[in-house]
């Protein structure tokens, strides 16, 4: 009875939270009265027009940002010593005073692993993602699709409680992108970790998500849930597939009305 | 006419080939040209009497066509000799200047009393490097080649007795040594000042203002505030102080300008205080720290020669005024030659020190 009371805990626990930014013509409301659970191993997608608070609203969870109202509770696992969360940035921030190997490294490196042991781990990853031969190079040298494999393999070398992703793979091209979107689907299958992700794209939000969370425009409010059922493991050549795109479809219908009724409230 | 020959049913690759060739022809002729005019002009005023009067419209007017005609023939010079071509003109201009000053103290056409030729200035540089000043118990250099028999009869005691009698060793201690005492502090106040806005608040206003103040002006008082006004300590100390203003407002310029993105990411992956500074806050500053090290640099020349040439028994800030006051202009110019040569080494000493800690920065 007690050992099942946590597993049905939700992992993240967002509840009421609202975002105020104070500014030169009052305050600022950039996210109002946002709740979500997270269930453990879930990953969720959110979407919504852009400048609705999703980045304000990761970087709380992360405890980057202060909350204004409510609150936001990541559960600890067993395992001690683990980081709760590790986020990857919409815009990379990886240091550009490293090497590759050196970034993906840091996370373990702040917690006090050994030398050896760390540069194992980032080893792997770089690996991976097929950078092993650029391990010493620094990031300068690198193009902006392998920046983002580097953002993203930092924060999985760091092995968080929850990943939370900021549109990682925004600033990429088309093919790059669904390069990268097999590797994350492949690489989540494995771990099956916990993770918020924001992005722009509807195919990327069907097929990565369990769930799909759409916010209104600002102030962000939470508009509607989509709970997307096509089954595990899952691979790009699903975009295809009919259900796909019905799912699609539902999503594009509320969040245009949404684009649409934010870009006529504006004066 | 010409372009009958290339607009012809030629293949493509001929048709390249004569007009480069021609425009290349081109180059080299209007550059040519250019040099032409610049002697033509200064010819035809030097016969008509005149040059003297519009001396300054001539240099001018040769300075514009000299570079006219250097852009043209640097168009022909191929691209694995640019490196070549780009150190020949660094490095060629400065001499030719020389030379013209050569030519018009010779002449006679500057007053060669106040403006001796650079091989005089030259003459005399050798003169103070190689000779002993029984007066003031001074040398240059320090007589390097003296220094092998004298640790074979004394040992690091005699090198120093020779080193300790240098003004180039006394003017590059006492900057050096302020420097890094000034530095150091002013870089972890910047940081500080950087992350703090209650101590940049309180402290910005007063750096500024002590800023600009010369610091050649608060020297007397900090001669009082030491036992002995005369020795080392004021100089280093007013150097340092120099130092540490500089660095503390750019260092706090550099920290602000840190992307927050990066504060961010050192905190979400758990950097905190000294690790925080270690590996995010330091790293991301560093570029602008270096370009205020620099500038840092020049500040400590500037001020360690002007106190020298006026407080002090040894340095080249004192030899160069002390040569001034027994009208000897050669070694005058001689040492002020020797601040320049100074001040290029530590320069390169500082990009050495920067690429081997910024090893990301090409
Ligand atoms: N420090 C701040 N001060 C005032 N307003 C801010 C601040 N940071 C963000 N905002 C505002 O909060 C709103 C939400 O910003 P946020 O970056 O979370 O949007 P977003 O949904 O991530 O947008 P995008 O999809 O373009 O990345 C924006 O309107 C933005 O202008
Ligand atoms: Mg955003």
């Amino acid at each position: 009875m007690t050992a099942s009371l946590p597993a049905a805990a939700p992992k993240i626990a967002a509840r009421s939270v609202s975002k105020h930014y104070p500014t030169a013509d009052g305050t600022m409301v950039a996210l109002e009265d946002f709740s979500l659970d997270v269930a453990d191993g879930e990953f969720v997608c959110i979407v919504g027009p852009s400048g609705c608070g999703k980045s304000t609203f990761l970087r709380m969870v992360a405890g980057l940002e202060s909350i204004s109202l409510g609150s936001i509770d990541i559960r600890p696992g067993s395992e001690r010593g683990k980081p709760l969360n590790s986020v990857v940035f919409q815009e990379y921030a990886i240091f550009p005073w490293k090497t590759l190997i050196e970034n993906v490294a840091f996370g373990p490196q702040m917690r006090g692993v050994g030398r050896a042991e760390r540069l194992d781990t980032a080893r792997y990853w770089l690996d991976r993602v097929g950078l092993g031969k650029f391990a010493d190079y620094y990031p300068h040298q690198i193009s902006g699709g392998m920046k983002q494999r580097v953002s993203i393999i930092r924060a999985l070398a760091n092995d968080p409680e929850v990943l939370l992703m900021d549109e990682p793979l925004g600033a990429l091209d088309a093919q790059t992108r669904v390069v990268i979107q097999e590797e994350l689907l492949r690489i989540w299958e494995e771990t099956r970790k916990t993770v918020l992700y924001i992005t722009h794209s509807l195919d990327e939000a069907v097929l990565l998500g369990d769930r799909v969370i759409l916010m209104s425009a600002q102030p962000g409010r939470r508009l509607a849930t989509f709970r997307i059922e096509l089954p595990r493991p899952r691979s790009i050549a699903m975009t295809n597939s009919p259900r796909f795109a019905e799912y699609r479809a539902q999503i594009w219908e509320q969040l245009s009305a949404e684009v649409t009724r934010a870009m006529e409230a504006r004066p | 006419m010409t372009s009958a020959t290339t607009d012809g049913p030629a293949p493509a690759g001929h048709r390249e080939a004569p007009r480069r060739g021609r425009a290349s022809g081109g180059d080299l002729r209007a550059g040519l040209l250019f040099l032409a005019a610049g002697a033509a002009l200064n010819a035809a005023l030097a016969a008509a009497g005149l040059w003297s009067d519009f001396a300054w419209p001539a240099i001018g007017a040769s300075f514009v066509l000299l570079v006219l005609a250097c852009e043209r023939i640097g168009r022909l010079v191929p691209v694995k000799g640019r490196a070549a071509y780009e150190r020949t003109l660094a490095l060629g201009f400065p001499l030719l200047v020389l030379v013209l000053w050569e030519l018009a103290a010779d002449s006679g056409f500057i007053n060669p009393t106040w403006f001796p030729p650079p091989s005089r200035i030259g003459a005399a540089l050798w003169d103070l490097s190689t000779r002993y000043d029984r007066f003031s118990g001074t040398t240059l250099l320090g007589r390097p080649w003296l220094m092998p028999e004298a640790f074979s009869k004394e040992g690091w005691a005699g090198i120093w007795a020779l080193v300790a009698e240098s003004h180039v060793f006394a003017t590059v201690a006492r900057v050096l040594v302020g420097f890094v005492l000034g530095a150091i502090p002013g870089v972890l106040l910047g940081v500080v000042m950087g992350l703090n806005q209650t101590v940049r608040l309180m402290l910005d206003t007063t750096l500024s203002a002590i800023y600009v103040l010369p610091k050649i002006a608060i020297f007397p008082i900090v001669m009082l505030m030491f036992a002995d006004p005369f020795g080392e300590a004021p100089k280093i100390l007013v150097v340092g102080l120099s130092v540490f203003i500089l660095m503390a407002i750019n260092t706090m310029a550099a920290v602000r300008g840190i992307d927050r993105v990066y504060l961010m990411a050192g905190r979400n992956y758990g950097a905190r205080g000294w690790s925080m500074l270690r590996h995010v806050i330091l790293p991301g500053a560093l570029p602008v720290i270096f370009s205020g090290l620099r500038m840092a640099l020049g500040t400590a020349m500037i001020v360690i020669i002007s106190v020298e040439f006026v407080r002090a028994k040894q340095g080249v800030g004192y030899m160069t005024f002390y040569y001034w006051e027994v009208l000897n202009p050669e070694k005058m110019y001689a040492g002020l030659v020797v601040v320049m040569i100074l001040g290029v080494l530590l320069t390169y000493a500082l990009q050495w020190l920067q690429r081997r800690l910024m090893p990301w920065q090409k």
